[in-house]
């Protein structure tokens, strides 16, 4: 599978990293080099076989409902840059 | 029924489905230990888990898994022993993780099918596509200031259900009829409150029009976040009207995500979310798949309280009520139980009726709720047993509900109070069958010449003598009697 640089900046975008047409440029080949190896991948015959999920055979830990957490309304807002109220203020993201 | 909407080129059908997000009522979040109650202080129930700090583990709630299982199975749909958790990426400013932690390959329940009851009296199977489990996102405020949002996480990481419909639905109607009895469903199950105001459920709706008579789909768009019934039935009305004048002009419909404006009661393309769609889901890496064998869900299936559908099917089979009386009875748990209750040794038919035009209807006046009803079901229940067993008149028992309403007396007490037991010895009812020919001699003239109309009146003047109370039947056996000797 080859990532075109305008490809590139699409994954970027959406990952919401800007960057520059030759760091797209640069950017594309790398990731279809990294592509390209894993696809090495497909060459393994797996028909048959179930998918693994974790090496060690344990299930998926769960815990009761019950309220333990929360009530951290200072320690949350801590790191935000700017917060109002109780709220976390951002710029205006609205349509 | 599909309704058709007529164009310039001919008839166009609609084709809806429907993504219905239920909350999970849960004490807890999906993945961490935070509060889910509604209005509480902004952010005061997020934890570093749901504030996506790095190195929070997602841990998931046992109970929501239960009441995702649980609604699966009052959706008569496919449980799935082992469903996968997924990460669905997009950036949003209430969405600290940057990607939704849900369900896309492997999801919890498979396919199921509900019935829908329709105004005309009819039902229709709808099917069900699906039904996962995924964390719901933050809520934001964007009318506070002028250049910024403000971000509330309290709802980020609640549990939703989002529920996935065929394209079964062909007009508002039974798009309405779908979500009222899906509704209905978890709200019997205690699985979601269904309180649509406080954004408990909300649908995104998928509409697309085709010919009269053709089978292919034709291409649809989706409205997001409806938060109401009638507001699902003005989106329908809305988009299905917009792509039948595009498709008219020769033009195309662009698969897209619209939003609804309620106040200009119009869709618009969120042309910002062209890119929505590129979700880039992958396995969640913090949770293993999420597995249970048959005996879980058994367990839970046996433990399953009546559903609706079911209730209806035993209201008209066993009480011999019409579909209409059934499905009126059963829209809530607590009415269906009062009408049991009330009807316990009674006339089931009679009892419906006291239950829906008297009751339901009294209490809608007085904007009151069943529960804070001054009648009990115990105490309608003695009302109706006495209009079964003639202390009263199905009349004068309007009258003695009407006390009951306003004191939340007895029935016994406030027909003892006020005397109007009703008048069955018959010689006193002979007494003012004579009272009353004695005093219109003309009339029996006429009516033994033959004005049989005029029966009425006499019926009309003994009750009237009797205040009511008299045994209508024996009133009528008596006239005739007299009337024609």
């Amino acid at each position: 599978m080859s990532i075109s640089p305008q490809e590139a900046k699409r994954i970027a975008k959406l990952a919401r990293i800007g960057i520059s047409d030759a760091e797209a440029d640069k950017i594309g080949p790398e990731l279809s080099n990294i592509l390209g190896w894993i696809e090495q991948l497909s060459e393994v015959n797996t028909d048959n076989v179930e998918p693994l999920a974790n090496v060690a055979n344990i299930d998926l830990k769960k815990r009761k409902d019950e309220v333990t957490d929360g009530n951290i309304q200072q320690d949350v807002l801590a790191n935000a840059p700017e917060s109002l109220e109780g709220y976390y203020v951002v710029p205006k993201v609205v349509e | 029924m599909s309704t058709y909407i007529k164009g310039e080129t001919g008839e166009w059908e609609m084709v809806i489905g429907l993504e219905v997000h239920a909350q999970v009522t849960s004490n807890s979040k999906l993945f961490s230990g935070s509060a889910t109650a509604f209005g509480a202080a902004p952010n005061s129930q997020v934890s570093l888990v749901d504030a996506a700090m790095p190195g929070m583990l997602p841990v998931i709630n046992e109970y929501c898994v239960e009441q995702a299982v649980r609604t699966g199975l009052g959706l008569n749909a496919q449980i799935h022993k082992t469903s996968v958790f997924e990460r669905k990426n997009y950036f949003y400013a209430d969405l600290p993780q940057g990607y939704q932690i849900s369900q896309y390959l492997h999801p919890i329940v498979g396919e199921g099918e509900i019935e829908i009851d329709l105004a005309d009296g009819t039902t229709r199977k709808i099917g069900i596509t699906r039904l996962h489990l995924e964390q719901d996102a933050g809520k934001s405020m964007h009318d506070q200031h002028p250049t910024k949002s403000y971000v509330d996480l309290n709802r980020s990481g609640n549990a939703l259900m989002e529920i996935v419909s065929e394209p079964d639905m062909r007009s508002p109607e039974e798009a309405a009829a779908y979500v009222s009895k899906l509704r209905m469903i978890v709200r019997y199950l205690g699985t979601c409150d269904g309180n649509m105001d406080e954004g408990s459920m909300r649908a995104d709706v998928n509409l697309s029009m085709r010919r009269k008579g053709e089978t292919e789909f034709g291409t649809r768009t989706e409205t997001k976040n409806v938060n109401s019934i009638k507001a699902i039935q003005q989106v329908i009305e809305f988009e299905a009207h917009r792509q039948v004048e595009i498709l008219e002009e020769g033009g195309e419909i662009v698969q897209e995500t619209r939003l609804w404006d309620p106040n200009k009661l119009e869709t618009r393309s969120m042309r910002s979310k062209e890119d929505a769609h590129d979700y880039r889901y992958f396995p969640d890496p913090d949770l293993l798949p999420l597995t249970f064998d048959q005996a879980y869900i058994d367990a839970i299936n046996d433990n399953l309280p009546e559903l609706p559908d079911q209730k209806k099917h035993r209201f008209m089979n066993d009480f011999g009520l019409s579909l209409y009386d059934a499905s009126v009875l059963i829209a809530e748990v607590s009415r269906a139980n009062y009408y049991e209750e009330a009807s316990k040794g009674q006339d089931p038919k009679l009892t419906a009726n006291w239950v829906i035009n008297e009751l339901l209807g009294a209490l809608n006046k007085a904007d009151l709720d069943l529960a804070d009803s001054p009648v009990s079901a115990q105490q309608l229940n003695q009302l109706v047993a006495r209009i079964g067993d003639n202390t009263i008149s199905g009349k004068i028992a309007k009258d003695v509900f009407a006390l009951m309403m306003e004191t939340g007396k007895d029935a016994d007490i406030i027909i003892e109070e006020k005397g109007l037991k009703q008048v069955t010895d018959t010689g006193a009812i002979e007494a003012l069958v004579d009272e009353v020919m004695a005093e219109n001699p003309k009339m029996v003239e006429d009516y033994r010449g033959g004005k049989d109309k005029l029966f009425g009146f006499f019926v009309g003047q003994v009750m009237k003598k009797s205040q009511g109370k008299a045994n209508p039947g024996a009133v009528n056996e008596l006239l005739k009697s007299k009337l024609s000797g």
